[in-house]
């Protein structure tokens, strides 16, 4: 049994031995748990991949004379302003003004929020476009002007989910190409895509939320930012395999970050053909190695967790949740997966080879006492379920 | 006999020179065995083409240089499809629409996505699919 307080006390004195999620399973298998127990303090776990719902709040300061934004653009892609007069909220998807979406399908989409955010990160000069209907204490009624992210007082980094647990395997069962925010879907089955670090992923590795929860320290591209509240969509009590891996969705984790610590290559607009813009994000998470149990859960390898096959053409779309088998990311990571006695070629949409690196990138800041660890203040629910949005009559 | 090799090559053919048959030439009168994979004529009417020519080393070297006469410009050392490794981040969503493996996965433990120029056809579904724009086409 190890505090935090003890594994912070050996991240400061040097001494803490740290090893990546993917180093741990061998390491445990030749030391055997009670000895890798005592060992290890600290497990590494990391992420990169597309997550639609992040976004970042910017504060601008005053322009001389002062405006009250009430309508504004980054880039020519439309922020919130219903805040404060000079912050806005810059969402991920939001399409640049007069992008043509998929009215020639399928559309490209180019340039979106999360490309804004990737430029921001990567300190290229955007442009700022505002207007205003001016009040006594705002009078200026427009302004257009560039900033970096030095010009902005913050730039942080709101992501309202991100880190899912578990994610679908998602086919086309239908006679046509399909564009899903899980990539080009070739027809009846000629490809599969899926989108998890499977036994890098944190929340694979800490399946019960018994170390990862509200105010865990999280590494996200570079910066030392934390969780701030359970993710939406969070649902914990979804059905389990025998070693409580979550075999669907599952966990999700709300985390925000100071984006002018950022580094960009772990901050990158991507675009979905077909579908629209999305944020691929780089998310790295220790793990305490507290005792034996929460050590044990850190070794859980590919083989062992289960992701649900599902049809993007019908099944997803139209809500179903019909599964129509379960793969195991070992066999996904072959290249190839069996379906209903069909040969599927299978493709990624998150990078292990990114979370690979940035398992090592929090490793080394820990070893160098560079990353301290955090308690959480609050634990995420083990027990919800995801509701559905109901089409109503009006209630009388 | 000497032996035959294949070159991957990329022509650009400036304005003047997009009528001629040069390409027949290297059939006809150099003894190649030529695989074009992708040709463009610009509406300023220049000229890219992206070739496999097989043939012996000497017969390759005398085509290129009948090839040159005409102002042609030839690239060997890159093809028609450019993969920039900066933009590149390994997530392997082009793997199952690379008909030819020429994006693979290399090493299974580190994942690194490699692109082999040598097995691409310049289908450009690499294109079409990555989300990171890390795929790009020289015409």
């Amino acid at each position: 049994m190890k505090t935090y307080e003890q594994i912070n006390n050996r991240i400061e004195s040097g001494k803490a031995v740290v090893l990546t999620a993917d180093e741990i399973i061998d390491y445990v298998e030749k030391k055997g748990l009670a000895t890798a127990a005592k060992e290890v303090d600290v497990v590494t776990t990391a992420t990169f991949g597309p997550m639609c719902s992040s976004g970042c709040v910017l504060n601008f300061g005053h322009s001389k004379p002062k405006i009250r934004m009430s309508e504004a653009w980054v880039q020519d892609v439309l922020v919130y302003t219903g805040l404060a007069a000079v912050d806005v909220y810059l969402g991920a998807t939001q399409l640049r003004h007069n992008d043509p979406a998929n009215m020639d399908h399928p559309g490209e989409f180019r340039y979106g929020g999360a490309h804004v955010m990737e430029d921001l990160v990567a300190g290229k000069a955007l442009q700022l476009f505002a207007l205003s209907y001016g009040t006594d204490c705002y009078p200026l009624r427009e302004i257009r002007t560039y900033f970096t992210i030095n010009d902005l007082n913050q730039a942080i980094m709101l992501n309202p989910r991100n880190c899912y647990q578990n994610y679908n395997v998602a086919v086309n069962d239908s006679d046509r190409t399909i564009y899903t925010y899980m990539g080009t879907l070739e027809p009846k089955r000629k490809n599969a895509n899926y989108c998890s670090a499977g036994q890098l992923s944190p929340l694979l590795n800490d399946p019960y939320y018994e170390t990862i929860g509200v105010g865990t320290r999280v590494w996200i591209a570079g910066a030392h930012g934390h969780v701030y509240a359970e993710g939406t969509q969070h649902a914990g009590g979804g059905s389990r395999n025998d070693q409580g891996i979550p075999k669907g969705g599952s966990g999700t984790l709300a985390l925000t970050a100071d984006m002018k610590q950022m580094s960009k290559e772990f901050v990158r607009g991507t675009s979905f053909r077909g579908y629209g813009v999305s944020l691929a994000l780089g998310v790295g998470i220790p793990i305490p190695i507290l005792n034996e149990d929460v050590l044990k859960r850190t070794c859980i390898s590919d083989r062992e967790i289960l992701a649900p096959v599902v049809d993007y053409s019908n099944e997803y779309p139209q809500n179903t949740g019909k599964v129509l088998s379960y793969v195991n990311y070992e066999q996904l990571r072959t290249g190839e997966i069996e379906v209903e006695g069909k040969k599927i070629a299978v493709g990624s949409l998150s990078s292990y080879y990114k979370a690979l690196e940035i398992a090592h990138l929090l490793a080394d800041e820990i070893k160098r006492g560079d990353f301290r660890l955090t308690e959480p203040i609050a634990y995420l629910k083990k027990d919800t379920k995801m509701k559905p949005l109901v089409a109503r009559e009006k209630p009388s | 006999m000497s032996q035959t090799i294949t070159k991957k090559l990329m022509l650009f053919f400036p304005k003047c020179e997009c009528e001629k048959p040069i390409i027949y030439h290297l059939v006809k009168d150099h003894n190649l065995i030529v695989n074009v994979f992708r040709a463009k004529v610009t509406p300023e009417e220049e000229g890219y083409l992206a070739l496999d020519v097989t043939g012996t080393e000497e017969d390759i070297e005398k085509g290129m240089d009948f090839v040159k006469t005409f102002n042609v410009s030839i690239n060997t050392t890159g093809k028609g499809i450019i993969v920039d490794e900066e933009q590149c981040t390994h997530c392997g969503h082009c793997i199952t629409h690379c008909p030819t493996g020429a994006l693979h996965i290399a090493d299974m433990v580190t994942r690194e996505v490699v692109y082999s120029e040598a097995k691409c056809i310049e289908c450009m579904g690499c294109i079409r699919v990555c989300p990171y724009n890390a795929c790009a086409s020289a015409f």
